[in-house]
């Protein structure tokens, strides 16, 4: 079928609504956000409008700068991770039967009605010396006595993948179940290992999807700013965790603010280095 | 501000509230017929529920001026608030429940009416700290809340109460503390003054604060979590999986009350005590009520019947009070308090910050 290209105004309208929303909810809110990251901060008051920039200055050091490198690498690895295991996992889930494949997407839907605060409580609890999953590991004779697995990286990393990884499935699915299966038929008969299949045909055919997939839970797990609280150390505070301190506890808005836009050009910055990279290859496009 | 005390509302405190409320509904030629009423600012949830439940009835019973009560958003932004209404002549709240930090800051432009200590029979009794004063003298606020934050442990890892401030810097406490996460509600840094320094006043300089800033370093071993979020902590307080830390008197002995192993203790150098104060806004033309509502919450019954149904401690001397020893001892301690250097968070805010931040994260 041949799309018309739209040429009067009445065939841009059904554009207006969501043109109209991401005024509303995203660009106004943005401005304002950068406006206020140059106002003058007032201590002991709030903020006046102004145009400063110290509160970028104050950004710039050797501290917030490690704060920043840590928040990126914990989001990387968030994402690496996720799509590690989301991937094979969404495949084989594709050649699940009907009924499993709905049994698993609902199970997986329920988490993600499961709130940040829920599930960072969940994993302490779990990794708790008092109650945690250790208690277990004793009764089964694998552990000489319970010990606590938080606060600490590994609980960190272990909770924001758990909170993720529903995205991830969800995200990739889609893609997945409309995959060829024909593609790896013929490579199968051309004496391919079912392994040896899955990534020199499966993951090729895939890498936008998972290139976009990447993206998407680095970006979510960027703006993650309980679990690292709850579940580590100060050490494993992201940048999310101190501009909520600015914001909230210091009332310090406009150094908040300053941060946030840091965050997001960073981000920003690096998701267009991996489209740049990912995309020169770009071949074929999903119809 | 105290987080926990929202979910600390008991069934009680709801059933009491919806029996005032279905009262108040039941007379409406009651309300209609007091033509005297104050707007009340109070800190939304646990505190403005239970003052409604139990203070304000009693207060228009007695006066016959009738209270509405508003919700203040938490921080500082119900400051700015009035500040900016007073500026277009408007009060949002007559008399407002305001932090000692933002009392100060209020203070900077002559937002709060002075109150004349004339009119407040019991004035001389009140503790010097529930006095807010403008630098030349005049009274900007009078105590309204206050509560402790002390030393609390589970009973079953430490049978023993710990009786200094000093036990958080023991080596033999590594990884066992629970500490509050932020340099403006820990007040630890006062604690190291009070404890190692001589005082608070050897916060008066910047060595004196670095100074102590490098001795509180020495705690970090030792704190297995720094929190924002009160439930956390108490839950692993009760557990033991954190057996030690600083947390709000009242609600640790209403946990031990429930049967907890926990307990609080006033070391030997005081508990921490902080405060909120009642402040009238300079847009508000309601002068003789509020002297009428500041005078009636600090008469000692009134203070008893707080201390005994919200859980704060006295802001009067304890020689003043009905309260039994046992009631006294729930919410407050006549060891002299560690008071915090509120000065310190107005004028120096941003770079106590920073310190602060730098030392526990890095």
């Amino acid at each position: 079928m041949r799309r018309e290209p739209p040429r009067t105004l009445a065939d841009y309208a059904p554009l207006a609504f969501p043109a109209i929303m991401l005024v509303v909810f995203f660009v106004i809110p943005f401005s304002t956000m950068i406006a206020v990251s140059f106002f003058r901060r007032q201590q002991g008051g709030f903020y006046t409008p102004d145009f400063v920039l110290d509160n970028y200055a104050r950004f710039l050091s050797a501290f917030f700068g490690g704060v920043l490198g840590f928040s990126l690498m914990l989001a990387v690895m968030v994402a690496v991770i996720c799509v590690s295991i989301g991937f094979p996992f969404t495949y084989l889930l594709t050649k699940a039967s009907r009924r499993a494949q709905i049994v698993w997407l609902v199970c997986i839907l329920s988490v993600l009605s499961l709130s940040e605060v829920i599930i960072g409580f969940a994993w302490s609890t779990l990794f708790s010396r008092t109650a945690g999953i250790t208690n277990l590991l004793v009764a089964v004779g694998l552990m000489a006595e319970p010990r606590a697995l938080l606060p600490g990286f590994g609980a960190v990393l272990t909770g924001m993948v758990y909170q993720a990884l529903p995205y991830t499935i969800l995200v990739l699915y889609p893609s997945l179940v409309r995959l060829d299966p024909t593609l790896l038929e013929a490579a199968r008969t051309l004496g391919a290992s079912p392994l040896r299949g899955f990534f020199n045909i499966i993951v090729p055919a895939q890498r936008n999807t998972i290139v976009a997939t990447l993206i998407m839970v680095f970006v979510f797990a960027l703006g993650c700013y309980l679990l690292p609280q709850i579940l580590g150390r100060p050490q494993h505070w992201t940048l999310s965790v101190l501009i909520t301190d600015q914001a909230i506890y210091q009332s310090n808005m406009p150094f908040a603010a300053a941060m946030a836009v840091f965050l997001v050009l960073i981000s920003l910055a690096l998701v267009g280095l991996t489209l740049l990279i990912g995309g020169t290859g770009r071949q074929h496009h999903d119809a | 501000m105290r987080k926990l005390h929202e979910t600390r509302l008991s069934r009680r405190a709801v059933l009491a509230a919806g029996v005032a409320g279905a009262g108040t509904l039941a007379m409406p030629s009651i309300l209609r017929a007091q033509d005297r009423s104050l707007k009340v600012g109070v800190y939304g949830g646990y505190f403005k529920d239970s003052f409604d439940a139990n203070i304000f009835p009693e207060f228009t019973k007695a006066t016959g001026i009738a209270v509405e009560s508003v919700a203040e958003p938490t921080g500082e932004a119900w400051l700015v608030q009035l500040q900016q209404a007073a500026r277009a002549g408007q009060a949002p709240a007559d008399l407002s429940m305001m932090s000692q930090t933002s009392t100060l800051k209020g203070q900077e432009t002559e937002l709060w009416t002075p109150l004349d200590p004339g009119k407040i029979r019991n004035f001389d009794d009140l503790l010097p700290q529930f006095v807010a004063k403008y630098p030349d003298g005049r009274v900007a606020g009078i105590g309204a809340v206050a509560w402790y934050i002390t030393l609390v442990t589970n009973t079953d890892v430490y049978p023993e109460a710990p009786e200094s401030w000093a036990a958080l810097w023991d080596p033999a406490n590594r990884d066992r503390l629970g500490l509050l996460a932020l340099v403006s509600n820990s007040f630890l840094l006062e604690v190291t003054a009070k404890t190692f320094m001589g005082g608070t006043d050897a916060l008066d300089t910047e060595e004196g604060q670095l100074a102590a800033f490098e001795k509180l370093a020495e705690v970090k071993p030792n704190v297995r979590l720094w929190y924002r979020d009160e439930a956390q902590f108490e839950q692993a307080l009760k557990s033991g999986e954190i057996p030690m830390g600083q947390y709000y008197h009242d609600v640790t002995g209403l946990a031990a009350a429930d049967g907890f192993p926990v307990r609080s203790t006033f070391p030997k150098e005081g508990g921490i005590q902080d405060s909120g104060n009642w402040v009238l806004s300079r847009a508000s033309d309601k002068v003789e009520e509020a002297h009428i509502f500041v005078d009636f919450m600090s008469q000692p019954e009134i203070q008893g019947l707080m201390s005994r149904k919200v859980g704060t401690a006295p802001t009067l001397k304890r020689d003043k009070l009905d309260l039994t020893d046992e009631e006294f001892a729930a919410v407050s301690s006549e060891i002299e308090p560690i008071i915090p250097r509120y000065d310190l968070y107005t004028s120096k805010s941003d770079w106590l910050n920073q310190k602060w931040t730098e030392m526990i994260v890095g």
